[in-house]
């Protein structure tokens, strides 16, 4: 069997034939930060939601329950915009 | 089958009214040629259903009909020297993206200085463009080459655009007979467009033209590369089709007089005609000499060009542009890389000619026989690159 990958088998002409398939190309792997949530100060006030340019604030039953790793690219601005007093996301290094 | 007196732009303007294409799009002023005029007179004349864009260049030619191929339109458009360099980045793309679109190209010097005329330095510079190109000796044979050009592009193992190029002025603007199809015959001849993921089937959404990384974009050229491999099969398909409704049988070259001869030119495009009567001259004169004339030059039929020159004493090649700094024309190293390791001497030599439409003879053919008489008498090659009929 050849490469599932490899030219003869993928669609011609780079088309991309399927709509919706941005959730299964895995950005997460450009990260050099990598946000944390610290839950015990969080407030919910879903600002982090709000501005996270790759839908990667994952909110459960109204309450910020954590990151999408695979999609989230590390640009920091959840962490940026989480209230200041609050301050409940902290960017670290990728490898730490 | 009728025959008219047609100039070479009144044949192809002929040719896409009976294609009928669902989408023309033109930039409307110099160097657009009068194809485009003639195609619009039928067209306001209500003789097409075309949707006609004229458009501000030819870069947005070539980009609004990539986009009307994309969308699952038959698309045309036409230009010519600067107007086809001005599309050059999306003359690439309708290639990548593997969009059958047709395009006739009027063959003319690119500048500077400004030059209006004949040479091959517009579409020969676009050689590695992905499309396939097939040239044109006379009014016959574009008219031929832009209709069955349609079936070509549009094969379901083929999907890429097709170039089908004449000479300016010598062909586009000279009256000659053609034998016309009816527009039944073109119709039944090219057939239904098949749909390959068309942008307006909106309940199927696809995605053209996204951004193709290291991971991907060598695989989707490697396609390309195969594409145009498979494309000399389909071209003598259709030819032989074309030739049931026609008698007309185009072959990717033309060998003009004795096969066995030792002495061969190549030529393309309208020399090739001039140069027939030489062959002629010079085989009633006792002297076996042939032509050979190509017709497709993208892809380059290797094979064919091989069989067509092993063996031969001396091989004259001619190039109606130059590559500049290169060792020879774009035909002149095409012929020789075919050749490696099947002719034994170097008995090959290149005239670069007509450039900005200078006139081509047939005493000038005739002294590159003379030359090639030389080369097989003595083995030798004395000038690799002439250029014929400049003034030192
Ligand atoms: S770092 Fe950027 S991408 Fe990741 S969750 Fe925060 S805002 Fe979204
Ligand atoms: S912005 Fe900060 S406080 Fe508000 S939901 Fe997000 S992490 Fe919690």
């Amino acid at each position: 069997m050849s490469d599932p990958t490899g030219w003869k088998n993928i669609p011609i002409g780079g088309l991309i034939v399927e709509s919706g398939n941005s959730h299964d190309y895995k950005t997460g792997s450009w990260r050099t930060y990598r946000p944390v949530l610290d839950e015990e100060k969080c407030i919910n006030c879903h600002q982090c939601w709000i501005y996270c340019p790759d839908s990667s604030i994952m909110i459960v039953d109204e309450k910020m329950t954590g990151f999408d790793y695979d999609h989230c690219k590390g640009c920091g601005i959840c962490a940026e915009v989480c209230p200041p007093k609050v301050a409940a996301i902290k960017m670290v290094l990728e490898n730490e | 089958m009728e025959r008219v007196s047609l100039t070479g732009n009144d044949a192809v303007g002929t040719a896409m009214a009976q294609i009928n294409p669902d989408v023309v799009a033109a930039f409307p002023i110099t160097p657009q040629t009068e194809l485009m005029h003639k195609f619009a007179e039928f067209y306001a004349d209500g003789k097409v259903n075309t949707e006609l864009i004229l458009v501000e260049s030819e870069h947005s030619a070539m980009s609004a009909v990539v986009g009307s191929a994309a969308a699952g339109a038959r698309s045309m458009t036409a230009t010519s020297a600067n107007g086809f360099a001005l599309m050059w980045e999306i003359v690439y793309i309708a290639a990548s993206l593997r969009l059958p679109i047709v395009m006739p190209v009027v063959n003319r010097a690119l500048s500077g200085p400004i030059n209006i005329h004949c040479d091959h330095s517009d579409t020969m510079g676009g050689r590695d463009s992905g499309w396939v190109q097939l040239f044109s000796e006379n009014t016959q044979e574009v008219y031929d080459n832009v209709i069955m050009a349609v079936k070509i592009a549009e094969h379901k193992d083929i999907l890429l655009p097709v170039m089908a190029t004449f000479d300016g002025f010598i062909i586009s603007h000279t009256q000659e007979v053609v034998e016309l199809l009816s527009d039944e015959e073109v119709q039944k001849f090219i057939g239904k467009k098949e749909m390959y993921y068309p942008l307006l089937d909106v309940k199927n959404p696809v995605t053209y033209g996204p951004l193709d990384l290291q991971d991907y974009y060598f695989e989707h050229k490697r396609q390309q590369v195969e594409a145009m491999l498979k494309v000399p099969a389909v071209v003598d398909e259709v030819a032989k089709d074309y030739a049931k409704l026609t008698g007309r049988k185009y072959d990717f070259i033309e060998i003009y007089g004795p096969e066995d001869a030792e002495i061969s030119l190549v030529a393309l495009g309208s020399t090739a005609g001039t140069a027939k009567d030489v062959v002629d001259k010079l085989n009633d004169e006792g002297k076996k000499v042939n032509l050979v004339k190509i017709r497709m030059f993208r892809p380059w039929p290797h094979e064919t060009i091989v069989n067509a020159l092993k063996g031969k004493k001396a091989i004259g090649i001619m190039d109606r542009s130059d590559s500049f700094g290169a060792l020879g024309g774009p035909v002149f190293m095409e012929i020789r890389s075919s050749l490696m390791g099947e002719i034994k001497e170097d008995i090959t030599a290149n005239y670069i000619y007509g450039l900005g439409g200078r006139d081509i003879s047939a005493p000038e053919i005739e002294s590159v026989y003379n030359d090639l008489f030389e080369i097989a008498e003595t083995g030798k090659v004395k000038n690799r690159k002439t250029y014929l009929g400049v003034r030192e």
